[in-house]
C-alpha cells in the first residue's frame, strides 16, 4: 500500500489548493497520518473511498482528542479517522481534522455521508468533546443525558464533588478530600 | 435541592404514547428498556410502531457509560488492563490481547512464541464461550426460555474452570501483559484443555441437533433482519455479522496478528445476511475454532512466556500513537493510544465492535414486527459494557 | 362465685426448648409460632427481579443456571415485572443515567421488598468510582439489606448473600418497633426519584437513606 506521503501527492494533484499535510508519528508503530483542512475534507474522503487503488471503504475508528493550548501551539480539538479497505485488505490510512480553537470555532465537516460508521462515533465526539459536525444527519448527545452541559473528556473538565471522603494512601485522593473539606467548611475530623 | 416524589401509581412497564402522523394515522411509541428482559443489558430502543410493524427505531445509549476512557487517561498503562476485562465482560481474554497488542505496537515490543500460542488458545476458547452463549441468548430471545441457555452455560462453566486455574479468576482474567502473558500454564492445564476441546465437537453436535434444524428457530430467523453487504461495509460492521452478509473480512486472515498464519482454518461466510445466517456463521466458526485449538495445543512449544526485555513497573511508552486491533468474538476490537512519554496514556480510546455494529439496528428492524426486533438485537450480539464503555 | 383452681400467672409459661420441639417433630407434631411460620414462608420463596446491569449480571445468570442453581434456595423464577418480584439484586455499576430508572423500579416493587447490592460497583462505585457518570453506590437512593463484595462476586458468594438475607428475614419480628418496613405505616414505601441536572443528578443523594460517616483526616490535615 502507498505511504502517507505518496497518498498526499495524489491528493494534492487531484484537489489543487486543498490543505493536506503529513503528520509524522514518532513512535515505533510508524502510522503516519494526513491532516485535512475543512474546505475539501468531504470530497477528499469520497476520493479515498472510491479510488480504485486504495478503495478505503471501511472507516474503522473515529477518535476525538483534546489538545489544550501550550506555548508551542494554540489549543484545538482533533478528530482522528482510521480507514481500512475491505476490498483490498490493506490499511490503515489515518486522517485527522482539527478545529480552529477549543471555544467557539469547534466545527469540522462530518464524514458520515461518506462512511456510515462515523454516525454514532461522531455523535460520541460531539457529546464528550463538544466538536460540532455540520452535515451529520442527527447530531445530539449519545452517552450522557440530553440536559448535560459539560464535555467530560476535555482535559479541563471538573467532575462533580459527590464522593464520600475517607483517607487512603493515595496522595491525590487525600488532596481532593482536603479540598472538599475546605469547600464544605468542615473542620478536620477526630 | 428538589426531591420530587414519584406518584403513588406510576405507569408500569414500558412507556407507551400515542403519536399522530398525518400520513400514517395513529402510531404508537414504545420505549423498550433500559430494563427489559431481552435487551441484553441496559439498552433502550425507542420504537415507533404502526400496529405491530416498526416504522422508526432510535437506540438510546449511555446507561452503562462507566467512563473507561477518562479513567484510562488517569491510570497507568498496566493499570488499565483490568478495566479492559470489564469492557466486553464475557470475553476478557480477547480484550486483554487487543490492549496488549496496541501497547506492544506503541512501544515496539516482541512476544515470545509460547506466549503467542497461549494467546491464540485463550482467544479461541473465548470465541467458543462467546458463540455458545450467544446461541443460548438468541434462543432465549426467541422464546425458548432457559433450556438452550442452560446447555450453553454448562459448557461455559467448563471453560471458566480452565480460565480460573490459569489466571485466578473466572471472568475478569487480567491475564495478558505487554510482551507476553502473566503466568505460565500450570501442569496438567494443557491436557485438560485438550480434553475439553476434544469433547466440544460432541457438545456442538448435541446443540445443533436441538437447534439448527428447529422449525421454530428457522421460521423466526430466516429472512429476518437482512443486512446487505454494501451497507455492512459502509456502516463499519465487523465480525460474524459482517461475514454473515457475505463479506470475507476476518482480521485473523487479513492482519495475520499473533501466530494465526501458522494455523489452517476456514472463514465461513453467509449468503443472505439474515439472522439465521448470523447464527449459522457463529456455529461454523465454533467448529473452526475447535480445529485451531487442536493445532495450537499440539504445537505449543516450551519456552518463556514473557519478553525478557519487558519492564512492567514504571512502564513508559515512547511518544507516538498506535492503533492495535484483533478479531474478537463480536468483531474488530481495537485500542487507539496516544502517548506523550509519560506513565499514563494521553488519549486512550476503545474501538467497540458492539457499538458500531448497532449503527444499522434501525435499518434492520424497519418493516419487521416488534417481536422480530428482539431477535435481531439478539443476533447482533451486543454487550453493554463495550457499547457504552 | 366459683374461683379458678389455678389463678392465671403473671408470667407466661416458658417456651418449649429446642430439644422438646425436636422430640415433638419426631412424633409428627410441628410446633411453631405465627412469626416463625410467616417468616419461613417469606424467606424461602424470595423471587428476584430480572435486573442485570453489568458484569455481575453474568455471574447472577450463572448462579441461576444448572451448576449453582439458585432455584433450590427458593428463587425459582426471576420475574421480568417489578410488580411480581420481592428482591432487587443490583448487579453491576449503577450509572447516573440509569439511577432514576432503578429508583422507579424499586418504587414499583410492592412491599415486602429487599435489595441486595451485588458487587463492588453497586456498593460504592467499585473500580469505576472516579467516573463522572458513575453513581457511587446504590445505597445513596434506596435502602440496601445485604452487601456482597467482589468484582464480580462468585455465584457461591451470591448464594451466601441470599442465605444471609433469608436469615435476616427469618429474624424479623412481625409486631412492635422492630417490625419490618412493610408492617409499619410510618415508614415510606416510595422513594424520591432524582432528576437529571446540568452537571450531576439532582439531588446527588437521598439524605433520608444515605448516612455516610463524616470524613476524617489524619492529624495535621
Amino acid at each position: 500500500m502507498e505511504s502517507a506521503a505518496q497518498i498526499r501527492e495524489r491528493l494534492v494533484a487531484a484537489f489543487p489548493g486543498a490543505s493536506v499535510e503529513v503528520v509524522v508519528n514518532p513512535g515505533p508503530a510508524a502510522q503516519d497520518s494526513l491532516l485535512l483542512g475543512p474546505d475539501r475534507a468531504r470530497a477528499i474522503a469520497e476520493f479515498l473511498r472510491d479510488d480504485p487503488v486504495l478503495r478505503l471503504d471501511f472507516c474503522s475508528n473515529v477518535t476525538g482528542v483534546d489538545w489544550p493550548a501550550r506555548e508551542a501551539r494554540p489549543g484545538c480539538l482533533e478528530v482522528v479517522y482510521h480507514l481500512y479497505s475491505m476490498a483490498r485488505k490493506h490499511g490503515p490510512v489515518i486522517l485527522r481534522q482539527r478545529t480552529a480553537d477549543r471555544a467557539d470555532q469547534v466545527s469540522v465537516p462530518s464524514l458520515t455521508p461518506v462512511w456510515r460508521s462515523c454516525e454514532f462515533q461522531e455523535r460520541e465526539v460531539f457529546d464528550l468533546f463538544g466538536v460540532v459536525f455540520p452535515g451529520h444527519p442527527d447530531l445530539r448527545r449519545i452517552l450522557m443525558w440530553d440536559g448535560f452541559k459539560d464535555h467530560p473528556l476535555r482535559k479541563d473538565y471538573v467532575e462533580p464533588d459527590d464522593y464520600e471522603w475517607e483517607p487512603t494512601a493515595h496522595g491525590e485522593v487525600l488532596a481532593k478530600a482536603r479540598r472538599h473539606q475546605a469547600a464544605a467548611g468542615e473542620g478536620p475530623g477526630p | 435541592m428538589s426531591l420530587s416524589p414519584s406518584p403513588l401509581f406510576s405507569a408500569p412497564g414500558p412507556q407507551v404514547r400515542a403519536v399522530s402522523d398525518e400520513f400514517h394515522g395513529d402510531l404508537l411509541e414504545v420505549s423498550m428498556g433500559p430494563h427489559h428482559p431481552s435487551t441484553h443489558g441496559v439498552f433502550r430502543m425507542m420504537a415507533t410502531l404502526d400496529g405491530e410493524t416498526v416504522v422508526k427505531l432510535k437506540p438510546v445509549f449511555g446507561y452503562l457509560h462507566r467512563n473507561h476512557e477518562k479513567i484510562g487517561e488517569g491510570t497507568s498503562y498496566l493499570g488499565s488492563m483490568p478495566y479492559t476485562d470489564r469492557l466486553d465482560y464475557l470475553c476478557s481474554m480477547t480484550n486483554n490481547w487487543a490492549y496488549a497488542l496496541a501497547v506492544e505496537s506503541l512501544s515496539g515490543q516482541a512476544v515470545p512464541e509460547r506466549a503467542q500460542y497461549l494467546r491464540v488458545i485463550l482467544a479461541e476458547l473465548t470465541r467458543l464461550l462467546n458463540h455458545t452463549c450467544l446461541a443460548g441468548f438468541l434462543l432465549q430471545d426467541c422464546g425458548a426460555s432457559g433450556t438452550p441457555l442452560m446447555y450453553a452455560f454448562r459448557e461455559r462453566e467448563k471453560i471458566l474452570d480452565l480460565f480460573e486455574s490459569l489466571s485466578g479468576s473466572r471472568m475478569m482474567c487480567n491475564y495478558q501483559r505487554f510482551g507476553g502473558c502473566r503466568t505460565d500454564a500450570p501442569p496438567g492445564w494443557l491436557e485438560a484443555a485438550a480434553a475439553l476441546v476434544g469433547g466440544y465437537g460432541a457438545f456442538l453436535d448435541e446443540y445443533e441437533a436441538l437447534l439448527t434444524g428447529n422449525e421454530i428457530l428457522m421460521a423466526r430467523t430466516q429472512g429476518v433482519g437482512r443486512l446487505p453487504a454494501a451497507l455492512a461495509i459502509s456502516a463499519g460492521v465487523t465480525g460474524p455479522m459482517l461475514r454473515a452478509a457475505g463479506v470475507d473480512y476476518d482480521l485473523r486472515k487479513v492482519d495475520g496478528y499473533g501466530f494465526y498464519p501458522r494455523f489452517e482454518f476456514r472463514v465461513p461466510l453467509g449468503a443472505h445476511g439474515d439472522t439465521y445466517d448470523r447464527y449459522m456463521v457463529r456455529v461454523l466458526e465454533m467448529r473452526e475454532s475447535i480445529g485451531i485449538l487442536q493445532q495450537a495445543l499440539r504445537g505449543i512449544p516450551a519456552g518463556p512466556i514473557m519478553d525478557p526485555k519487558a519492564r512492567l513497573r514504571g512502564f513508559r511508552a515512547k511518544p507516538g500513537e498506535a492503533y492495535g486491533r484483533i478479531e474478537g468474538p463480536k468483531g474488530e476490537i481495537g485500542f487507539f493510544l496516544i502517548s506523550e512519554g509519560g506513565p499514563n496514556p494521553y488519549r486512550y480510546r476503545v474501538r467497540p465492535p458492539s457499538f458500531i455494529n448497532l449503527t444499522i439496528l434501525e435499518d434492520l428492524c424497519l418493516g419487521h414486527s416488534i417481536a422480530d426486533t428482539v431477535v435481531i438485537l439478539g443476533s447482533i450480539d451486543i454487550v453493554l459494557g463495550e457499547v457504552d464503555r | 362465685m366459683i374461683q379458678p383452681i389455678d389463678p392465671p400467672s403473671a408470667t407466661p409459661p416458658p417456651a418449649p426448648t429446642e430439644a422438646e420441639r425436636a422430640e415433638l417433630r419426631r412424633q409428627g407434631i410441628l410446633l411453631t409460632s405465627l412469626e416463625e411460620l410467616y417468616n419461613w414462608g417469606r424467606s424461602h420463596s424470595v423471587w428476584p427481579l430480572q435486573f442485570g446491569l453489568a458484569c455481575c449480571a453474568i455471574e447472577m445468570i450463572a448462579a441461576s443456571m444448572a451448576r449453582f442453581d439458585i432455584a433450590r434456595f427458593g428463587s425459582e423464577v426471576f420475574r421480568p415485572s417489578p410488580r411480581q418480584a420481592d428482591l432487587l439484586i443490583v448487579s453491576g455499576t449503577v450509572t447516573k443515567k440509569m439511577t432514576p430508572q432503578v429508583v422507579r423500579l424499586w418504587n414499583q416493587m410492592p412491599e415486602p421488598k429487599y435489595c441486595i447490592a451485588m458487587g463492588a460497583c453497586a456498593i460504592s462505585g467499585g473500580p469505576f468510582k472516579q467516573g463522572y457518570n458513575v453513581l457511587k453506590g446504590i445505597d445513596r437512593f434506596i435502602p440496601v439489606d445485604i452487601y456482597i463484595p467482589g468484582c464480580p462476586p462468585r455465584p457461591e458468594a451470591l448464594l451466601h448473600g441470599l442465605m444471609q438475607l433469608q436469615e435476616k428475614i427469618r429474624g424479623q419480628k412481625i409486631s412492635g418497633p422492630e417490625a419490618p418496613r412493610h408492617l409499619r405505616s410510618d415508614r415510606p414505601c416510595d422513594y424520591p426519584v432524582p432528576d437529571f441536572g446540568e452537571h450531576d443528578l439532582v439531588p446527588p443523594q437521598n439524605p433520608d437513606v444515605w448516612h455516610p460517616p463524616a470524613p476524617s483526616l489524619p492529624a495535621g490535615a
